[in-house]
């Protein structure tokens, strides 16, 4: 019998009083910045008790808030998956000139203000804006309009399904695919039955993640909305309308359902990351 | 260590299938392929034999598909394979890391093939399974069809890739270093079991290969590619026993290399002289000899002088370095072909039995 060397212990630094003191640190610190905030939320939302929060939920705009809120996000939300699948496709199995820069140009919304993400819309599309005259001519609303509401948010969370895929394409070459077609598979059979599977948590993944923060926008989504009360302020639009009408019931109420849509974004990304790591990105370890 | 031809399967007398001719390919400005050409008959086992670089697999996806030429043409059965699609070439591709399907059980992943047939040409449920188990008993891999790719080992994935590869009744067969990830034992062992395969399937097979030894072993001609160019095509013996250039007869097998000149039909090397070798060329000449292809003789005898440095026993071979004409040369004899009282020191003469000469 060989005898068998046990792995080397992974050293640690140990220094004495030190750890506890950073555990301890960053419990403070989570506590105060986040747990704390997020109870906030709840208490001052029930602070009137169940009725009257059911009754701010239940108030028109509140209701016209979360069905706009809704919709943008049942639009801009299949549009950037789309998007998404077909920029990591090309990006991943494809050689082409300008490849990395159009890497760049996913990536950008992320490195700008989202107000800027608002604001080139009204630019283009506002009165005063590239397309006004056309536009007001031909009786066409996009700005402080729902159509304003979807690009703002669109370009918002444009990066976020692309980013996820990319990588894990890239890990998992075009192989299969190839395969696949060398056994008679169309294009559109090869990527039904080969991609698509292959792609399909990670995909969840970036679909949680844009959802999320679709829903959750607020700076861009405020330069293109106009705050028109019951047509054009989505959920967080509506909290600050509130806020600012010294209705905070109302307020924490409207905020509750997002910090709730927060947590089970968090639950559902936790729960994917734990049961299928290995299928979100080749290359990544969690 | 002797190499065992296998015997070919008369191919010359059959038709000719495959027709590659003057394929090229460059990816930008790196030549992939310059001006191919090669022909393969029906039912032939064909290897493509070279380093990495040398073109090999690009020539492989060319017949697949997966790549298009710059020029050239291919025909398969005397149609124009390149006016056709991938998926109407009907080639098995066996890919070099598999490629199975890894959401796929084993069973799906076999079956891929037949399912995505046009629902005119698609075989009933039924025939499916039964095609899929008949595969399976082929691949042998009867019981793993509920597997999925992640839970086989790397000489069962294979198979399954082969198995795949075979559901559609591919008109031509194409192995991308099929034995690549395998280690030395299964990769031994799944040598003989694809000849016996590709001589009871009685498909038209190429497939690409870095290692001599098993092109040499395996197939019925060995096209030897370089730097996108093919050098040569014979059959594994030919090949082996007449390369047509030194980087040939290095890739083939370990080489001794000595300089040397032929006047008048006779060849020196070093203080040994003989008859050239047929159709040697005139001058300066590089002669190359296999290091187990000797015969030792008394400092008196025919031969190269040498001097015995080291010895080495290596299993039933013998490693003998020697010292001939100030240059270190490394030789291989079998236990009985020593020559007696062989130790460091001794004084011999070694006379190459088959040397090659090529124009330095």
């Amino acid at each position: 019998m060989t005898a068998v060397t046990p792995a080397a212990p992974i050293s640690r630094i140990r220094l004495p009083g030190i750890a506890p003191l950073l555990v301890l640190a960053s419990v403070a610190v989570m506590g105060g910045l986040v747990i704390l905030p997020l109870i906030t939320v709840f208490q001052s939302a029930f602070a009137k008790g169940l009725s009257t929060y059911l009754a701010a939920l239940k108030d028109p705009d509140a209701q016209a808030a979360i069905r706009l809120t809704l919709i943008v996000a049942a639009i801009a939300v299949p549009l950037n998956a789309a998007f998404g699948i077909a920029a990591a496709w090309c990006v991943a199995k494809f050689e082409f000139r300008g490849k990395s820069a159009l890497i760049t140009l996913i990536d950008l919304p992320f490195s700008f203000s989202p107000v800027v993400s608002g604001l080139v819309w009204v630019l283009l599309f506002g009165a005063q804006g590239w397309f006004g005259d056309y536009l007001v001519e031909h009786d066409i609303k996009i700005i402080f309009a729902l159509p304003g509401l979807v690009l703002a948010t669109i370009l918002v969370t444009l990066p976020f399904v692309a980013r996820e895929l990319i990588p894990l394409m890239q890990g998992q070459g075009s192989d299969e695919e190839a395969a696949a077609l060398t056994l008679g598979a169309s294009g559109f059979t090869t990527f039904w039955k080969i991609t698509l599977p292959n792609i399909r948590w990670a995909l969840l993944y970036g679909v949680l993640l844009c959802n999320a923060r679709a829903m959750g926008e607020f700076g861009a989504v405020s330069v293109v909305s106009g705050h028109i009360r019951g047509q054009t302020t989505t959920l967080p639009l509506h909290v600050e309308v509130l806020y600012n009408d010294y209705d905070f019931v109302g307020a924490f109420a409207a905020a509750s359902l997002l910090a709730s849509l927060g947590l089970v974004t968090l639950l559902l990304k936790t729960a994917l990351e734990w049961r299928h790591a290995g299928d979100l990105s080749a290359g990544r370890k969690r | 260590m002797p190499v065992t031809f296998p015997q070919a399967a008369n191919a010359e007398s059959s038709a000719l299938a495959l027709d590659i001719r003057g394929v090229s390919k460059a990816y930008g400005r790196f030549p992939a392929l310059k001006d191919v050409s090669l022909q393969a008959h029906d039912k032939e086992f064909l290897a493509l034999l070279g380093p990495s670089g040398s073109g090999k697999t690009t020539l492989l996806r060319v017949l697949a598909g997966l790549e298009t030429p710059d020029a050239g043409e291919v025909r398969f059965g005397g149609e124009d394979f390149l006016s056709l699609p991938v998926r109407r070439r009907r080639v098995g591709m066996v890919f070099q890391h598999y490629a199975l399907f890894r959401h796929m059980t084993v069973a799906q992943n076999i079956a891929f093939g037949l399912t995505v047939r046009p629902r005119a040409e698609r075989p009933a449920r039924e025939a499916v399974k039964a095609r899929v188990a008949e595969l399976l008993s082929l691949v042998q891999l009867e019981g793993l069809e509920k597997r999925f790719p992640a839970q086989l080992s790397g000489g069962q994935r294979q198979r399954v890739a082969l198995a795949r590869a075979l559901a559609i009744e591919p008109r031509m067969l194409l192995l991308d270093e099929p034995f690549g990830a395998l280690d030395a034992q299964v990769r031994r062992e799944l040598r003989r079991w694809l000849r016996e395969l590709h001589d009871r399937a009685g498909v038209t097979t190429v497939f690409v290969t870095h290692d001599q030894e098993e092109a040499l072993d395996l197939a019925d001609r060995v096209a030897i590619l370089k730097d996108g160019e093919l050098i040569q095509l014979g059959k594994p013996k030919d090949v082996y026993e007449a390369p047509a250039d030194p980087f040939v007869y290095d890739f083939l097998g370990a080489a001794c290399r000595m300089p040397g000149r032929v006047e008048g039909g006779r060849l020196t090397v070093a203080d040994w002289e003989s008859a050239a070798p047929k159709g040697a060329p005139e001058g300066s000449v590089e002669v190359f000899f296999r290091p187990d292809e000797v015969a030792f003789a008394p400092p008196d005898g025919a031969g190269l002088g040498a001097v015995v440095r080291a010895i080495a026993q290596r299993g039933p071979d013998v490693r003998i370095e020697c010292v001939i004409d100030g240059q270190t040369v490394e030789l291989e004899a079998h236990g009985p072909a020593l020559p007696p009282g062989v130790a460091p020191g001794l004084a011999l003469r070694i006379r190459p039995l088959r040397p090659r000469v090529y124009a330095s």
